[in-house]
């Protein structure tokens, strides 16, 4: 069976943990944006890592975020697929206290100052799955896992230009998105 | 340029991926349009609320724990446990020396390795920190890594060819021990890091600068080498290629 090479190699495994485990809260922080359901998130995670230590031994480096991240990604579109008549409403993100104030805010702001008042973090994350796909996946690999362009070009399959463009877009949503909450809690 | 352009030419800028010539183009626009401006102003500030890593999600315990358990396990756990507990009294310095560069370098995997194993060459030069075992003797320097580390670093005595050997250490980087050959050419340190690589393939030796030192990278046989030094580069570049060419024929 040529897919059992890396479960019977205890050297492979070994590596495995050491080199995939450490990157299992960015995957998992991956996997909540993209799917935005804490469950499905584990499940997607788990999958993610049985399948990476499956095919641990067509793994080339260097680095191995980008290729978890890879292959998360066919997990979540796999689950995407299985959910694709039950649009997510985005309601499964901060239950209660979704419409919950910033922390702080003042009412007369410099110019400067004028976008980022509230980095409450709850109401960031919200603002976050309120983009659509493919245009969050990109905003989270850029701002949030930290991938140059030529990575997210890897892990999405798609050119550095295409990065590009949805990454403006991405950014222009989160920029509108923000602007109107501020316009909202004043 | 125009407005169109700058607005996807812009985020480029922001995340420092633009080469010189069109950031220097993209400033210039920026400098005469106030909507554009005013978009790269509020993008700065987005990135910054964003990278402060409190969006982040870490991974539940139970999680955790499932992945863990479905993962075969290695044998002869005790000797590793053991290593582990020894090389966690370094990680500690580890993580502080290379916290203040990671406030100033972008997070790429291969900029975050790098800057690891600068940093542990400043590390090294610090008082007392070059080497574990000390010995210009390549025969005693070369067995003191066994049992200490899962690689066995080549260890071959560049001495007649100007580089000589002083000794061995156990570093610790990006979580996993590692093996330091520590050389001297006149009074500039060379610290040759070895870590099991990828695969088994040899891949040709890079050439990269980092705060002023200079690092050369390369594969053979299936371990991953990097050359740290305050060197000029060819006379860096001539160590990597001596100790090439030493290690392949013992």
């Amino acid at each position: 069976m040529p897919t059992g090479i890396a479960n019977n190699d205890p050297e492979q495994a070994r590596r495995f943990r050491e080199l995939a485990l450490p990157h299992l809260d960015a995957v998992y922080t991956l996997a909540r944006y993209l799917l935005r359901d804490a469950a499905d998130a584990d499940d997607a995670v788990q999958e993610c890592y049985l399948r990476a230590l499956k095919h641990f031994h067509t793994y080339q480096g260097p680095a191995i975020k980008p290729w978890l991240f890879a292959i998360l990604r066919n997990v979540c579109n796999a689950e995407y697929a299985r959910r694709a008549h039950a649009p997510s409403t985005g309601a499964d993100e901060l239950p209660e206290n979704a419409e919950q104030a910033p922390l702080w805010h003042e009412a007369e702001e410099t110019p400067e100052a004028a976008m980022v008042k509230q980095h409450d973090v709850g109401t960031i994350r919200r603002l976050i799955a309120g983009i659509a796909e493919p245009f969050r996946e990109t905003l989270v690999l850029r701002e949030i896992e930290n991938l140059s362009y030529r990575e997210i070009s890897d892990v999405a399959e798609v050119p550095v230009g295409t990065v590009m463009s949805r990454l403006a877009r991405a950014r222009a949503m989160l920029r509108s998105a923000w602007l109107a909450e501020q316009e909202k809690t004043k | 340029m125009t407005c169109e352009e700058a607005e996807i030419l812009l985020h480029a800028l922001v995340d420092g991926e633009l080469d010189a010539g069109h950031a220097r183009e993209v400033e210039e626009h920026l400098s005469t349009c106030a909507k554009c401006a005013a978009a790269a102003r509020d993008y700065r500030e987005i990135r910054k609320a964003m990278a402060d890593g409190g969006l982040r999600y870490a991974a539940p315990p139970e999680l955790r724990r499932r992945i863990e358990a479905s993962l075969p396990h290695a044998k002869a756990p005790t000797r590793r446990a053991l290593l582990q507990g020894f090389a966690m009294g370094s990680a500690v310095s580890a993580i502080a020396a290379t916290g203040l560069f990671a406030i100033v370098l972008r997070g790429d995997d291969e900029q975050r390795l790098q800057t690891a194993f600068v940093s542990a060459h400043l590390r090294s030069l610090q008082a007392n920190h070059l080497t574990d075992v000390i010995s210009t003797d390549q025969h005693t320097v070369k067995p003191w890594f066994n049992g200490r580390i899962d690689v066995a670093p080549p260890v071959v005595d560049l001495g007649s060819q100007g580089f000589a050997l002083i000794g061995g250490r156990l570093d610790y980087i990006d979580g996993r021990p590692v093996g330091a050959v520590i050389y001297r050419r006149r009074q500039h340190v060379i610290n040759l890091f070895v870590t099991q690589g990828a695969g088994t393939e040899s891949r040709p030796a890079t050439m990269e600068s980092m705060q002023g030192y200079n690092i050369r990278r390369w594969t053979d046989r299936g371990l991953d080498y990097w050359a740290v030094s305050d060197l000029g580069r060819e006379e860096l570049a001539n160590f990597g290629e001596k100790f090439e060419a030493a290690a392949r024929a013992t």
